[in-house]
């Protein structure tokens, strides 16, 4: 999510392909370090609740995921 | 005879110099004219009316791929969302639903309530600059600032109720109007054949 713009892809890729993986990884990381937050949406087993997962590292985002979504960090209004 | 025919050039000269430096002033005004007519409008940024509703619509479909159908139908139909307190109540009382809840209003504060009365605790103010550097003071469309509040509580509410500004409930939103929202909801909730999660709230 870009101000201004709204939603903007970054990029797609099949993370089992080493190649689409690498790229992902690096866009993933360039969006922390401009101070991006990243979050997948997910839905809890049992409950069936939606709700957000917060990811800080490649490593954490879930297998599952289908996409992941940066969005500008919260700051007090 | 050379010299007096240099001589009279010279004079012609000198006689038309202010007939030339005229001349090439319209000419270089000509040029500078012809110059500005050909990139000065390409120059300027075109704005474009339907990006900003165009961008709204694609939050719209991103917030719905997100949430689930009650909160979406919410949305929609209210203009709010409300997402349930993460710290829940202890022992027996646990049972009775979330302690406290917000209701999300989109570039508005974060409201929490108690879902059990109606009393309105507190508003968090929040918003998501843009952190790109590129200047401005844009911001995200409605349906996606209510999408980041909305990830941004239910992923790690402590942090983004640390980041926000707290106030009591009146600061920039009307109380009679959240109440009303609340009684808003609770209507809801009823005709949709559900028992409502939240009080009307107090007058």
């Amino acid at each position: 999510m870009k101000p201004g713009h709204g939603e903007m892809l970054v990029a797609e890729g099949d993370p089992r392909v080493a190649e689409d993986e690498e790229r992902l990884v690096e866009e993933f990381r360039r969006q922390l370090d401009e101070g991006m937050w990243a979050a997948v949406p997910t839905t809890r087993a049992g409950s069936g609740r939606r709700e957000a997962l917060m990811v800080k590292d490649y490593a954490d985002i879930p297998v599952e995921a289908e996409r992941v979504i940066f969005f500008p960090r919260a700051s007090g209004g | 005879m050379l010299p007096a025919l240099l001589s009279l050039a010279l004079i012609g000269l000198v006689l038309a110099l202010p007939l030339l430096s005229r001349q090439a002033g319209r000419w270089r005004k000509a040029h500078e004219a012809r110059r500005a007519a050909r990139s000065g409008p390409l120059d300027i940024p075109l704005y474009d009316p339907g990006r900003e509703r165009r961008a709204e619509q694609r939050a719209r479909e991103l917030l719905r791929s997100c949430v689930n159908d009650e909160e979406w139908g919410m949305y929609r139909d209210l203009g709010f969302i409300r997402v349930r307190g993460k710290h829940s109540r202890r022992g027996a009382d646990s049972e009775r639903g979330p302690a406290y809840a917000y209701l999300v209003y989109p570039h508005k504060p974060i409201v929490a309530f108690v879902p059990e009365s109606g009393r309105l605790l507190s508003e968090y103010c929040v918003e998501f600059p843009d952190m790109t550097g590129d200047g401005g003071r844009s911001r995200l469309p409605a349906s996606d600032d209510v999408l980041a509040k909305w990830m941004a509580l239910t992923s790690d509410e402590r942090r983004v109720i640390r980041r926000a500004n707290m106030h009591l409930v009146g600061r920039q939103l009307d109380p009679a109007r959240v109440r009303r929202d609340l009684w808003r909801l609770a209507e809801w909730e009823r005709r949709r054949g559900q028992h409502p999660q939240t009080a009307a709230g107090h007058q």
